[in-house]
């Protein structure tokens, strides 16, 4: 893999010769979609940053977040798609990995992991089903292995995905403000590469991961080593605790390329490597491939001539292997000898900063297509029901979550299968975070779609009594050279950015990752929003729903089932009227929330989105193990029959469970604000029932439905 | 009071353990790592949780081996308090400080979630505040947690009282569902669950009083001692 020629020339241009073959590979990895941006940057320079929360540094590789009472919370994301799609298992595993060594490189301990994860229909295709079996170990296996608690996520089965995966992990940290890595570095510093040993693993990785898979090449992807990862971890915090760190950061995409090209230029300061110093797993690797090798559990780490023996100790201590490899001049050259041969010498801020792109944009012909469909006939509810819950998109991800040690660290208040997680902090403050995705909203309408995940996301984070306070965005889409796939990806980060706007949550981090696709053709557009929400005084934790509470329903139900759970996976409709989001309705829904959750108002409070009223009533009666009577005349909505007014998965709403004593109070604090909402059930019994106005519509007992959604993922994962 | 919380490379519950001793039970304690001696004047040992050198070859086999371990082996012949935990009873298990193995869980996965275990042997060091038969909410969390032992060997925990907790179901195939044992004298006490995740109410979806009179025990213990 190569330059275009236009990139070529501009190359030449810049140096003002021709780059010899070293430093092609150098400036071609650099230069890849994965490492440059080379499509998105013009894009994401536009998404709002500023934040009052927000601290920003020179070349921190993960956002920060002021928490208050001198500690910060960081957090980025990630995706490893491609190494996931061939080896599902070290794929994933290097993808924790990797996110986790960005949240180190702010010099903050990871607390917390999150994955998103996408495959094809796993019901049908069993290449699918192995490649979700070998993910979640994958993640778990490192997870677990590390001591970081992976404490949420979210699951989603498409057949755009098939042959594929997406394999999204975001990392949270948390540590002293004054201890956070002020990344500087001066003339005479040493370069201190620590970690795993360089190896022809991951060869070319991030060009692998700029072009669309084609065929499995195994040695662009990296293998997993958790322990080190481990020791690693420990190696740094405590150097950071020794003062022994000037600079830092973590080799992923691109590997020494990236990571000596990026620090020089975003330091202002020039870097001799020397290749030879480089401990090594292979012999003989050429310089080329040691500067692309995307060997992994590598940092690099920028220290002192007066602490470099300080930091050797450490890692001797820890018997973390570490090569003094270069030194800081203060030119803003990048150079890299070989056996006493100088292989490459490039300015750093060209090597570092790719010429950017304009990529054309059209909106794709299918999107008018797809808007007008057929109403389907209303099947018998009551089966339709139990069919949606144990739908692989909807049915609990209990089998995948219980693999993971989500306890460790001791902060999890509200563990995975509740609505967003919720860790508790050293202050006493309570950090809650969620993230959300639903490329089938996304494909009827980008916009909208990628609004309707933010919103999610927020939805979730409140219904803990938490305000956003940031968030991350990871935007994956197929070929952005196809004006119709660049098209959906403008529109997203608009949809981001009008909403980041109208909420004021800045957006602290995020990754783009483009050639999403495989010959059958592209993904469905795929970003994916984290929230992080803090919580000043006590976490909402959800109380148990007892006899005679009553349920209810804040926001309005509306004709939108396009791209629904109940359109696509019961009837196979894909096409309709996607949910939008109304601001104004949505930012005065989740403060009425904000105002109810921390007075203890209500037992515990849902989000409602995926499979709609329906599903969502039937996950507090399933957790809570009672039944429910629920009257579906009094949801607020607009003229709607009963499949719609279940299933429709309107954004915006919550759902809450009152204690009759409380209910007055919780209905004065929504009719003060004019918030549309309906007392729509009252607990009682062992089945769940929906009526309108007094007629049947669905019933069914809270033990089945337990049976179904409970058990349905772990029964197909585990017959083959 | 003190007490050495030992730490493996690897070792990733050895900060909330401490924290739990320190902060929340005000016994101090102290972080030793592997390489270092034992501090002259401890009253008790933790081996926490965690993947010491990431469970090559076997949980805690090479933790086993390490020079501390002789040390450990020394205190517990006199009688000193010794709590393995997860991956810290993997290691007792595999330097002979107590009976039996550790082997990968029935359900070939790793299993993390919130379980009862039952008191069986109330006359520990870690267990003596309990009633015999008293429930304890308790996390668990590991791949290689369940306990087997030989015909002979069970036999022998029976015969000793050697069998401390018990799982009330069946979370990952133990033998008789065991969850924790100690040796013969009965200081030196192993289990899979973790008490350190379960004795703060706000962690515990339960009941967290009954897991912490596993430190409670222990307090009380070493105040005898003293």
């Amino acid at each position: 893999m190569s330059l275009t020629p236009q990139e070529f020339d501009y190359l030449e241009k810049k140096i003002g010769r021709k780059p010899n073959p070293v430093e092609l590979q150098i400036v071609a990895a650099e230069w890849s979609e994965h490492c440059s941006y080379k499509s998105s940057k013009k894009y994401l320079k536009t998404l709002p940053r500023e934040g009052k929360r927000v601290i920003s540094g020179p070349g921190y590789d993960s956002g920060v977040l002021d928490v208050g009472d001198g500690y910060v919370v960081t957090v980025h994301i990630e995706s490893h798609n491609h190494p996931s799609a061939v080896e599902p298992y070290g794929g994933a595993a290097t993808g924790v990995g990797g996110v986790i060594r960005d949240i180190l490189s702010a010099g903050t301990r990871p607390i917390a992991i999150l994955d998103g994860l996408r495959f094809g229909d796993i019901e049908k295709d069993t290449h699918a089903r192995w490649l979700f079996k070998n993910a979640v170990r994958g993640i778990a296996d490192y997870g677990n292995c590390l001591g970081i608690p992976t404490v949420g996520g979210e699951i989603e089965f498409d057949k755009c995905f098939t042959n594929y995966a997406l394999v999204d992990v975001a990392s949270v940290g948390f540590g002293k403000k004054e201890k956070l890595i002020q990344n500087r570095a001066d003339g005479g510093d040493y370069v201190v590469l620590i970690g795993g040993s360089t190896g022809r693993d991951g060869i070319g990785g991030s060009q692998f991961a700029s072009d669309k898979l084609e065929s499995e090449n195994r040695s662009a992807v990296q293998i997993p080593d958790p322990f080190i990862e481990k020791l690693v971890i420990e190696v740094i915090l405590e150097a950071r605790n020794q003062h022994c760190i000037k600079a830092m950061k973590d080799l992923g995409g691109g590997g020494l390329s990236c990571a000596i090209s990026e620090t020089s230029d975003a330091l202002s300061v020039g870097i001799e490597l020397d290749l030879a110093m480089v401990h090594k797993r292979e012999q003989d690797m050429s310089p080329t491939e040691l500067m692309v090798s995307e060997s992994q559990e590598r940092m690099l780490v920028i220290t002192s001539p007066e602490k470099l023996e300080t930091l050797k100790e450490i890692c001797t201590k820890f018997h973390v292997p570490f090569s003094v490899v270069g030194r800081v001049t203060d030119d803003n050259l990048m150079q890299v000898k070989s056996q006493n041969d100088l292989v490459a010498k490039l300015p750093s801020n060209i090597v570092a900063n790719a010429p950017l792109l304009d990529r054309p944009a059209s909106m794709p012909k299918y999107l008018q297509a797809i808007t007008s469909i057929k109403k389907p006939k209303t099947p018998n509810l009551s089966k339709t029901l139990l069919e949606m819950l144990s739908n692989p998109n909807i049915a609990s991800k209990r089998w995948v979550y219980t693999q993971y040690d989500h306890e460790v660290g001791i902060r999890t208040v509200i563990k995975p299968g509740q609505d967003a997680s919720v860790l508790r902090l050293d202050n006493g403050k309570f950090l809650s975070i969620k993230i959300d995705g639903n490329s089938k909203h996304c494909y009827i309408n980008p916009r909208q779609g990628v609004m309707g995940c933010f919103d999610e996301a927020c939805r979730n984070v409140v219904c803990t009594g938490a305000t956003p306070i940031g968030m991350v965005d990871h935007l994956q889409f197929g070929n952005p050279e196809d004006p119709e796939i660049f098209w959906t990806f403008k529109e997203s980060v608009e949809g981001i950015i009008e909403y980041a706007k109208h909420f004021e949550i800045p957006c602290v981090g995020g990754k783009v990752s483009l050639y999403n696709e495989t010959d059958k053709g592209p993904i469905k557009p795929t970003p994916l929003i984290g929230v992080l929400g803090l919580i000043e005084g006590k976490p909402l934790i959800p109380k148990k729903a007892q006899k005679d509470d009553l349920l209810v329903l804040v926001g309005i139900t509306k004709d939108e089932l396009g791209g629904s759970e109940y359109y696509e996976y019961v009837h196979k409709i894909v096409g309709g009227v996607c949910p939008a989001i109304d601001m104004k309705s949505s930012k005065a829904n989740q403060e009425a929330i904000l105002k109810i959750a921390p007075q203890d108002l209500a037992k515990s409070i849902h989000d409602c989105s995926k499979g709609g009223l329906g599903v969502a009533v039937s996950e507090i009666c399933i957790t809570n193990e009672i039944g429910c009577s629920v009257m579906l005349d009094k949801v607020p909505a607009e003229n709607l029959q009963d499949d719609e007014l279940l299933f429709s998965e309107s954004h915006s709403r919550f759902l809450l469970v009152v204690d009759p004593s409380k209910l007055e109070s919780v209905i004065s604090i929504l009719q003060k604000r004019g918030i549309k909402h309906g007392i729509i059930g009252k607990f009682s019994g062992s089945s769940i029932v929906f009526k309108n106005k007094n007629k049947p519509a669905a019933s069914i007992r809270v033990d089945k439905a337990q049976e179904k959604w409970l058990n349905s993922l772990g029964l197909l994962v585990s017959h083959g | 009071m003190r007490v050495a919380v030992i730490v493996f490379p690897g070792s990733n519950c050895d900060r909330d353990m401490h924290h739990v001793l320190t902060d929340v039970f005000k016994l101090e304690s102290q972080l030793v790592w592997h390489t270092d001696e034992l501090p002259k004047n401890i009253d008790a040992i933790v081996l926490p949780g965690g993947f010491s050198y990431g469970d090559r070859l076997r949980a805690g086999v090479i933790a086993a081996h390490s020079p501390i371990i002789a040390q450990v082996k020394k205190m517990a012949e006199k009688g000193m308090p010794i709590l393995g935990v997860c991956n810290g009873f993997q290691i007792l298990t595999e330097s002979g400080l107590l009976p039996g193995a550790l082997l990968r869980n029935t359900s070939l996965s790793y299993i993390c979630k919130w379980t009862e275990i039952i008191v069986k042997n109330n006359k520990t060091p870690f267990t003596n505040k309990f009633k015999l038969n008293q429930r304890i909410p308790i996390a668990i969390a590991n791949g290689e947690g369940r306990y087997y032992a030989d015909k002979e060997t069970l036999h022998l925990l029976k015969k000793n009282n050697q069998i401390v907790f018990t799982y009330a179901e069946d979370v990952n195939g133990a033998t008789m569902k065991i969850a924790g044992v100690c040796n013969k004298e009965g200081n030196v006490v192993g289990m899979m669950p973790h008490p350190e995740r379960s004795a703060e109410q706000i962690l515990n979806p339960k009941d967290a009083k009954p897991a912490s009179l596993i430190f409670e025990s222990l307090l009380n213990t070493l105040g005898v001692i003293a």
